[in-house]
């Protein structure tokens, strides 16, 4: 077992180049009651083409860490601390004017709500050559050819009449569609998209990820999926990151992090996703607790008050990571070597949202 | 778009069917009328005059009368003021204060709009302190007030702004300032709040991550969606101010249709008070139909048709 006090950059080891590399993030939110330190020292990488996932539940940093990496932190929040190396650059250094340029054209976003999301009083066609003619040198003529291109792409049924067609003659799933579709439209090198499928109903939730596993494909855009639901991620990233408390509790391949889960919290995780081969009666427990208060966060391992294995040196001091192979960690001190062989699977859950 | 007109020129005369029936009925319980005086005039004079404009004849016959006078456009003739009628009284005082009211109307637009957006960017700095300082005296400080001290300070103490009528642009200071101090306060403060609600929106976020520049979201995607509420207020508005206010126009001497109307109250002068009210009441429905066509071209999801 390796034994690392920070996280390492292992960029070195693959062939792929890393896109972005986020280097001990610290952002908070400066509240009048004092200082709400939302993501506490996040740092992960992602390699040309691959699609990670980032989970958590509610609050645990996840929105606030794909903000961050945008720059759309609002006041009164705050980067304190740590790089965002996106092609090289880092964009922590980057004034909102230069911002600009990256947003939309090389990191684009989507979001949870695709009802809100869209400007009601704007047709969709305007809103996707809106952000074409921004990036790229178009005239209106191309730029809207390109914005029937692109929506018929993400599948959406006469694209030459619903591009003059506004949100609220579109149905949910359209018009997460068309979020897609306006994401792409210039074709970024990373797309966030945070949510894209939790305020879709399961058939829209699939056809949606199925839309984005081939897109993916198809254009070679990186994804960063941000998620409470651990079946989503599963489908389409072949990396999953755990959140919790403003900081990365796990991170793993998928596989690893479904079959050999070495956090408590990402085992507690699991157990809350129903499985069609339980019988009836399982009931799935939920885990005693509320997340911690990041105005004042906890000294040791965030997830301590709520662990059913945690020890005394877990509220006492933060855990490091400890890596179990090349891709996989874990911030617990359960992994040590002089802590106590536990087995969890029988205890807790947690229920997430 | 044809239909919808049509059924709304349809509720508009139902609107000013019960508008002039309320008046008309309201009017005549209140006690007095225009010929009653401390001396009472000779019985055989009044019962002329009161033939000559029908006072001798029940209250719902002269009604339909002046319903029927009223559907030919025609709003009959002035009892205290001999010779004019009040067609002529309206095209004679309208204008005047149309012009007041339109200069006030103009600086509530250019000057409220941009003050409030301005405040909302710069939601608790100085400049939205300051101008929301400002917008609250103006709020809360009487037109008879503002208007009182303006002649005051500039037209008695300072003599550089003239007190009466309208001659010059200089006479159009005090009164359009008055006038629109009010409006254009909570103008202001309407657009600010308004603002800050769009800017919280998902679609402004959406809007930033697109890459737009802050003044692209600001006022392509928040203006257009702020602005629905601060329309609806300047509708009614714009025919409150153009008729005229009667606290304004007293103050500075203009000869508006303000200063008309509350006098003929106070004279019964029974066709004036019908008139204002029927000319006032036909600015305001018309304007609240300005304001729903405006809907409707902002906001695609406000259909007419249905």
């Amino acid at each position: 077992m390796l034994w690392t006090q920070d996280y390492v950059s292992r960029g070195d080891f693959v062939e792929n180049k890393n896109i972005l590399e986020v280097k001990n993030l610290r952002t908070s939110f400066f509240t009048h009651v004092g200082e709400v330190k939302a993501i506490r020292g996040v740092g992960f990488h992602l390699k040309e083409g691959e699609a990670i996932g980032i989970v958590g539940e509610s609050g645990s940093g996840k929105s606030v860490t794909s903000m961050s990496i945008m720059k759309l932190i609002q006041d009164p929040g705050k980067i304190v601390d740590g790089e965002i190396i996106f092609k090289e650059k880092d964009l922590v250094e980057f004034t909102q004017k230069e911002m600009q340029k990256i947003r939309g054209n090389e990191i684009a976003m989507i979001f949870q709500d695709p009802m809100t999301s869209l400007n009601p009083v704007f047709t969709i066609g305007n809103q996707i050559i809106e952000v074409i003619r921004k990036h790229k040198k178009m005239s209106k003529k191309e730029a809207r050819k390109k914005a029937i291109e692109m929506l018929t792409l993400v599948g959406i049924p006469s694209p030459d009449k619903r591009v003059d067609q506004y949100p609220h003659e579109f149905s949910g799933g359209m018009r997460q569609r068309a979020m897609i579709a306006m994401a792409l439209s210039c074709e970024p090198s990373l797309l966030i998209a945070d949510e894209p499928t939790t305020a879709l109903d399961v058939t829209i939730q699939a056809q949606i990820l199925e839309l984005m596993k081939n897109l993916k494909n198809e254009i070679n855009t990186s994804i960063i999926l941000i998620t409470h639901d651990l079946g989503v991620v599963a489908d389409v990233c072949s990396r999953i990151i755990v959140m919790y408390g403003g900081l990365i509790m796990e991170e793993a391949t998928s596989e690893e992090i479904f079959y050999n889960p070495k956090h408590p919290y990402t085992k507690g995780l699991l157990k809350s996703i129903p499985k069609i081969d339980l019988g009836e009666s399982q009931r799935l427990i939920p885990i005693e607790g509320t997340p911690p208060d990041l105005l004042n966060p906890p000294k040791g391992c965030p997830f301590a008050a709520r662990c059913s294995d945690s020890m005394r040196i877990c509220k006492e001091k933060q855990p490091p990571y400890f890596y179990t192979n090349e891709e996989h960690r874990a911030m617990c001190w359960l992994l040590h070597e002089d802590a106590p062989k536990t087995d969890t699977k029988a205890k807790g859950g947690i229920a997430i949202g | 778009m044809g239909r919808f007109i049509a059924k709304r020129f349809i509720s508009m005369l139902v609107t000013l069917l019960f508008v002039v029936t309320i008046t008309f009925f309201l009017m005549h319980a209140a006690p007095g009328g225009p010929f009653s005086r401390e001396k009472a005039l000779p019985a055989p004079i009044l019962k002329v005059i009161e033939e000559r404009f029908n006072l001798d004849k029940p209250v719902y016959q002269q009604y339909l009368i002046y319903l029927k006078d009223v559907a030919k456009g025609d709003l009959g003739p002035s009892f205290q003021r001999v010779g004019w009628t009040v067609n002529e009284i309206i095209e004679k005082t309208f204008p005047v204060s149309a012009k007041v009211g339109g200069v006030s109307v103009l600086l509530v637009l250019i000057l409220g709009i941009p003050i409030g957006i301005v405040s909302a960017l710069k939601q608790n700095k100085w400049q939205d302190q300051l101008a929301m300082f400002f917008a609250t005296l103006g709020v809360t400080i009487p037109s008879f007030v503002i208007g009182t001290l303006i002649v005051h300070i500039f037209s008695t103490n300072l003599r550089i702004l003239p007190s009466n009528g309208l001659s010059t642009w200089k006479h159009y200071i005090g009164p359009v300032i008055a006038l629109a101090g009010f409006s254009l306060s909570f103008v202001a403060r309407l657009t600010r709040s308004s603002m800050l609600e769009v800017m919280q929106q998902d679609y402004i976020r959406t809007a930033r991550a697109k890459g737009l520049s802050e003044f692209t979201v600001l006022t392509k995607h928040a203006l257009k969606n702020a602005l629905i509420p601060v329309i609806s207020y300047v509708g009614p508005l714009v025919a409150a101010i153009l008729t005229g206010s009667f606290v304004v126009e007293r103050i500075f001497a203009i000869s508006g249709m303000g200063k008309y109307f509350v006098e003929s109250v106070g004279n019964r002068d029974y066709t004036v008070i019908m008139g204002v009210t029927v000319f006032y009441a036909i600015f305001l429905v018309v304007m609240v139909f300005v304001v729903d066509i405006l809907y409707g071209l902002i906001d695609p999801r406000i259909k007419l048709d249905r």
